[in-house]
């Protein structure tokens, strides 16, 4: 019962990843509201947030501070920390870009709803 | 030099653009332009210098100098190959036209566009050249950043906004998915440098893998425009400005071909060896369908930029059925056909900004006989349309040879004829329009047509009675090079050969990790080109009749009117499927990663 559990534990960050990437998409897929869209898209890009610091967790392990502590204890990949840090600064600029346009459309087109977008189709 | 040589194509432009940044409106327009123009003539010689070199074997660039120890990569790398280096070449050249061809657009915005296409310009060399995973990411999202502002440029009009979101949101999804994939393999082997992911994961083939496989691929296929993940690129192509359409259609949908082809022979090459008939169907089949569902919906449209988007659309389909193959024969195809077709769709742009430029409008059936003062476009239009069909000596007829012998050898020749199709009805849709525009064939459809969204565009330049040297030239010497680079002395070997060493997955990990010397490969036989130049001929004779048939008067009008008529009945669901529905096109992107997911879990299990 106690592995089961652990078991559990272990994937459950992967789970949720997969559940938030999902739910993600669905709040995309069904939006009426360019801001709410992009929030969607937010919660999509937090699914790899989990994904990767998950992948990169220990039990057990301390941080990856490597100045105060004996050689050989184990510590969390601190790879991961890196990747996630790189992954918020480039996607805190797409998000950006996104909202700014988001900003124009209500000015230009006069709709964030993108039922009322479709200048464009066929 | 040598230190400095292989990260100069990212290096170099990443700081001009920094530096124009910081100055922005307080220098000269024509000091700007000097200084984007210099930043990508340089690209283009340290990408040719490397190619060049590389021919030889990879050049493998550690940054900081942080070797692999005892055969474990421990930096990010560089790993160049003749692609890789042929690929940023080629991208900096089509900015390098770009710019030259912009002279005269955006007068009063000061310096951002030059920086945009900077940053775009470093972010493509970066992701032809890198060797590491995650990199591959970072660069695609820089890349895909420039390129979202850059389509949304004109943000005066309401097109653009909704063009520049399809793109955006379809294209971040697809990263996110690349990320997944890649975070998962990083679970997996503990590494980040593709040599070494490869060389972890081995032959194995779990769930895991397949995973990783199909979301890594499946986001470099949103940036390719692969149906069902096609619906963005249209909508941005219809609305980025003329010079970045260039770039968007001549090199950035090819580069997700190539990130999945490098990922495929880097990475998963030895866990999906024993499954390369089903990997090679599959991809097969999604490119057909691409080439078909591209050509038609191309010759339904009216607006010119639109409809040369679903040509590229077509074309890409073609590209993905040559990685297909997975064949050193197929693959150099495909590496001229990216150049070839690259070269005539960017002039293609052009003549299309030109008539934009010159007339103040490109929907076809509004131009409709006005384009007697447009004799040059339209006249570059019609050789342009040729090199579309494959008519010898273009470089795209050249690809195709040799992507149809690699084909005919696994027994996939039928393929041949859906690059013919393809080729006839995206060269018969541009010569439609050249045939409507300049004598004002066909009937006035202008008032007829139904609802169908946006059909044209707002000009971009100040407009003007003459074209400037700055915008004819530009599409001539891209043409001109659409021509002569069949002719380069021995180029059909050159490429095989850099198939082979794009595909050795053994050779690239000892090479990278273990500086062991690169192989020597023998040079393939040549092959005739006689049947390719048939097919090549009787496309363009096709393409000509079927653009004739649709433009002139003739006894077999009234059939040919049902005909037509049964084809608007097929293509009206298909065009209502492209709604302009964010929501829709994220539907089916979804649908489409659950299907090539479901397939490739069937076969490997």
């Amino acid at each position: 019962m106690n592995q089961l559990a652990g078991e559990f534990m272990r994937m459950l960050p992967f789970l949720v990843a997969a559940w938030l990437f999902l739910v993600g998409l669905y709040g995309i897929v069904t939006s009426r509201h360019l801001v709410h869209l992009i929030m969607c898209l937010v919660v999509v890009q937090t699914s790899t947030y989990l994904l990767i610091l998950g992948v990169g967790y220990r039990v057990g392990a301390s941080a990856p501070i490597f100045a105060d502590i004996p050689v050989g204890t184990p510590a969390v990949d601190p790879v991961t920390h890196a990747l996630m840090l790189t992954d918020i600064v480039v996607e805190a600029t797409v998000m950006a870009l996104l909202l700014a346009l988001a900003i124009q459309a209500e000015e230009r087109a006069g709709s964030v709803d993108p039922e009322q977008l479709r200048i464009m189709r066929g | 030099m040598n230190n400095f040589l292989p990260a100069s194509p990212v290096a170099v432009p990443l700081t001009v653009a920094a530096l124009l940044a910081a100055v922005n409106q307080h220098i000269p327009r024509r000091l700007a332009d000097a200084a984007a123009f210099a930043a990508s003539a340089w690209c283009v010689f340290a990408c040719l210098v490397l190619m060049v070199r590389s021919s030889h074997g990879l050049i493998v660039y550690w940054m900081g100098g942080w070797q692999p120890r005892s055969g474990a990569a421990i930096g990010i790398s560089l790993a160049i190959d003749p692609f890789g280096a042929g690929a940023a070449a080629f991208a900096s050249f089509l900015v390098l036209v770009a710019f030259i061809f912009s002279a005269h657009y955006f007068d009063s915005i000061g310096t951002l566009f030059h920086v945009l296409m900077l940053a775009f310009l470093a972010a493509m060399c970066g992701f032809s050249l890198t060797g590491d995973m995650f990199n591959l990411f970072v660069f695609f999202e820089l890349m895909s950043a420039a390129a979202f502002a850059l389509c949304g440029y004109k943000t005066e009009e309401s097109g653009p906004i909704q063009g520049a979101l399809n793109f955006a949101i379809t294209n971040t999804i697809g990263a996110f998915m690349a990320l997944s994939g890649i975070g998962l393999l990083y679970g997996r082997t503990g590494a980040l440098n593709m040599a070494q992911i490869g060389k972890s994961l081995g032959q194995t083939h779990d769930g895991l893998v397949v995973v990783a496989f199909v979301m890594i691929t499946c986001g470099f296929l949103v940036k390719a425009a692969v149906v069902p993940f096609h619906f963005w690129l249209a909508d941005a192509h219809a609305v980025a400005p003329t010079p970045v359409c260039v770039l968007f259609s001549g090199i950035m949908v090819e580069l997700g071909i190539y990130a999945v082809a490098r990922v495929y022979w880097t990475i998963f090459h030895g866990a999906l060896a024993q499954f390369e008939a089903q990997t090679r169907a599959i991809f097969v089949t999604l490119g057909v369908l691409t080439a078909i569902v591209g050509a038609f919906m191309c010759f339904a449209q009216r607006h010119i930029k639109r409809l040369l988007a679903y040509s590229t659309i077509s074309h890409t389909g073609l590209m993905l059925v040559a990685f297909a193959m997975l064949a050193h024969g197929a693959l150099g195809g495909l590496a001229l056909y990216v150049v070839g077709h690259g070269l005539l769709k960017g002039a293609l742009f052009l003549s299309a900004g030109m008539l934009l430029h010159h007339l103040g409008s490109i929907d076809e059936l509004k131009l409709r006989g006005k384009g007697r003062e447009a004799i040059h476009s339209v006249g570059l239009m019609l050789f342009l349309a040729l090199g579309l069909a494959g008519v010898p000596p273009y470089g795209t007829f050249m690809g195709e040879a040799l992507i149809d012998s690699a084909a005919e050898k696994l027994h996939y020749s039928w393929v041949s004829y859906i690059f013919m199709l393809a080729g006839i009805i995206t060269a018969a849709a541009v010569l439609r329009v050249a045939g409507r525009i300049y004598f004002g064939w066909g009937e006035d459809l202008d008032r007829s047509q139904q609802d169908e969204g946006e059909t044209d565009e707002g000009r971009e330049t100040s407009g003007g009675q003459d074209i400037p040297a700055t915008m004819f030239v530009p599409t001539l010497v891209l043409l001109a090079l659409g021509f002569a680079i069949s002719f380069i002395p021995g180029i059909r070997g050159e490429v095989q050969l850099a198939g082979m060493r794009f595909m050795d997955q053994a050779a690239y990990q000892q090479q990278v990790l273990e500086h062991a010397a690169p192989p020597q490969y023998k040079v393939p036989p040549e092959e005739s080109l006689v049947p390719g130049m048939i097919r090549g001929i009787v496309a363009t004779i096709l393409a000509f009749l079927v653009a004739g048939l649709v433009l002139l008067p003739h006894p077999l009008r009234h059939g040919i009117e049902d005909f037509s008529g049964g084809v608007s009945f097929v293509l009206r669901p298909l065009r209502i499927l492209h709604s302009g529905h964010m929501g829709d096109y994220v539907a089916w992107l979804t649908a489409g990663v659950a299907v090539i997911g479901g397939l490739f879990a069937w076969f490997i299990h």
